[in-house]
């Protein structure tokens, strides 16, 4: 296993922009540049809520911890979940300064609707493999809250998508070593991207520079 | 392409800025005489003596509202600016182009290629919209002369022939700049460029039209992640915001000449809005300033068609888009440094 320097650690919530955009994700965090839109914002917000790390909740078998940090040695890979639910489980694992076992569930709070691309997917994957490698358990599922239907979608976590995960770090560490920031495949999402403005993705298709200038000087 | 907000210029000279919550406060005493959210804001500029809460500067230092500090007369003072948007990547190359001598004059002939192409619009265009009233054959032959200078400038890859050829065509274009007032002659004329302290009316305005240039550039320059202290034409020198500088040159003409002979045409400003020191320094008064100001945010408003990205853009996102074209060009985007040429 390769030890990666925990300076030179991916943050987990890359992996959301980078299956989002791979541009995205490099201007975001190789040329660290950001730009708030009404979504950003919202999600600031909506973090805001689950971002509170003292408050801890006990319910009868279930344990409620928020803004959890969370590592993957083996992936090279750091971040916070929101919120993670253990539940009192035989099959579970000891918890530190708690009594009994427990299996931890990853709750990942979104904006908005449940969306049809998978690209929070891979982050709420990478969340479980960060915590299956912490504690030494086996996590099968984990859920989505969504804001605007107040309401939280269970995700079963397969084999095939823990591969899918490893593949993305693999291809952003590959892009990170270099400092190499991907040119734009523009798409339908782009509109809806906060870094629009910094991208402006349709610059690639303008024609070349020198044409442009040698054009307007021989009017 | 990004939103055009709007600038609050304080230019009551005992006013304290502070903040209230999510709004600017302006206040005298301890009265309040306006309320601003800044979320309607890009940048704030002070001609006031009073200051600035520390609480308002951090407030528009973590939201990118640029906040500028000016003297009474429009000289610059001082800036606050946030925490270092950490693009090293950017940055780095910047550098890297600096110190190349060869580099640095690809991208700096495009710039000022820029600046004699739309300082030869200009006169082309005055005498089409004004044929009776300017000397037509002697702007035309200076807008000739302009036009063969930069042709002269694609190949060129030494700084100091660049500048050689910059230099000429500047002085060229300044001899005929007095053609181009047309009206309050008696009051408004111009013989040559005085900076410290302007001598005449036209250079006081100049002046200030350039220092409001230069402060939007630099704004720009810093919200793509470039360093406006280093250039590639105008070189390092401490203090100077160098590429701030290099990036004007293709604006000073179309964007602040324009405006300043708009002003004097248009009759917005007059003879009486000036003052004159007991060393000839020429000096703006209150008012003039303030109708300055208001006229130049106008302009802003203004919708144009920007000529590389054939998108309609207001003139007041001219110098980010530049800065945003030049920075990608430094990342390898772009083929060359588009200037903007302006027709």
């Amino acid at each position: 296993m390769k030890d990666y320097n925990e300076e030179d650690y991916l943050l987990l919530s890359g992996i959301q922009h980078f299956n989002f955009c791979r541009r995205q994700w490099a201007l975001i965090h190789i040329e660290q540049q950001w730009e708030d839109n009404v979504r950003t914002i919202e999600g600031d917000h909506l973090h805001r809520k689950a971002d509170q790390p003292a408050l801890r909740e006990k319910r009868g078998d279930k344990l409620v911890v928020r803004a959890l940090p969370v590592q993957s040695r083996e992936l090279g890979i750091t971040g916070i979940c929101d919120v993670v639910e253990f539940i009192r489980d035989p099959d579970g694992v000891p918890l530190a300064g708690e009594e009994g076992l427990y299996l931890p569930f990853p709750v990942e709070y979104k904006r908005g609707k449940p969306k049809r691309n998978d690209s929070d997917h891979s982050q709420l994957v990478a969340q479980v493999m960060c915590l299956e490698e912490m504690l030494v358990c086996d996590i099968h599922k984990a859920y989505f809250y969504y804001d605007e239907i107040k309401h939280r979608v269970e995700v079963v976590i397969t084999e095939a998508d823990r591969v899918r995960v490893r593949a993305s770090i693999n291809e952003m560490r590959h892009y990170f070593e270099r400092n190499h920031t991907p040119k734009a495949k523009a798409g339908p999402h782009c509109l809806s991207c906060s870094l629009n403005n910094i991208c402006v993705p349709d610059i690639l298709n303008k024609r070349s520079v020198s044409s442009y200038i040698e054009s307007r000087l021989n009017e | 392409m990004k939103k055009l907000l709007n600038t609050l210029f304080v230019t009551l000279p005992d006013t304290y800025l502070a903040l209230d919550g999510e709004n600017i406060v302006v206040k005298q005493e301890e009265e309040i005489l306006a309320r601003y959210p800044l979320h309607n804001l890009e940048a704030v500029c002070t001609f006031s003596y009073a200051g600035v809460s520390p609480a308002l500067m951090g407030a528009c230092a973590s939201r990118n509202v640029s906040l500028t500090f000016m003297t009474r007369t429009g000289r610059f003072l001082a800036r606050v600016i946030g925490e270092d948007r950490g693009n090293v990547v950017l940055r780095k190359e910047q550098y890297r182009i600096s110190d190349n001598e060869e580099r640095s004059a690809r991208v700096a002939r495009n710039m000022i290629t820029g600046k004699l192409y739309n300082n030869k619009w200009i006169l082309e265009r005055a005498t089409r919209d004004y044929a009776l009233r300017v000397d037509v054959e002697r702007l035309k032959k200076v807008a000739n002369s302009l036009g063969e200078t930069m042709k002269l400038l694609r190949e060129v890859e030494q700084l100091d022939i660049l500048r050689g050829l910059e230099g000429s065509a500047a002085v060229q274009y300044n001899s005929v700049f007095d053609d181009l007032i047309l009206q309050q002659k008696e009051s408004f004329y111009f013989y040559g460029r005085s900076r410290r302290p302007p001598l005449d009316k036209v250079n006081a305005l100049l002046s200030f039209a350039y220092t409001l240039l230069a402060n939007d550039m630099k704004s720009a320059l810093e919200s793509v992640g470039l360093d406006a202290y280093v250039g590639f034409l105008h070189r390092d020198r401490p203090g100077r915001a160098s590429l701030a500088l290099d990036m004007m040159e293709e604006l000073r003409g179309v964007y602040a000449d324009r405006f300043v002979l708009s002003l004097i045409n248009k009759k917005v400003v007059n003879d009486k809005g000036f003052y004159i020191k007991e060393n000839l320094a020429v000096i703006m008064d209150d008012d003039t300033r303030k109708k300055v100001l208001k006229a130049w945010q106008d302009r802003k408003q203004d919708k144009i068609m920007h000529p590389y990205l054939n998108e309609k853009i207001p003139w007041g996102l001219v110098p980010y888009t530049q800065a945003l074209l030049l920075a990608r060009y430094i990342r390898g985007d772009l083929d060359e440094y588009p200037p903007f040429l302006w027709k």
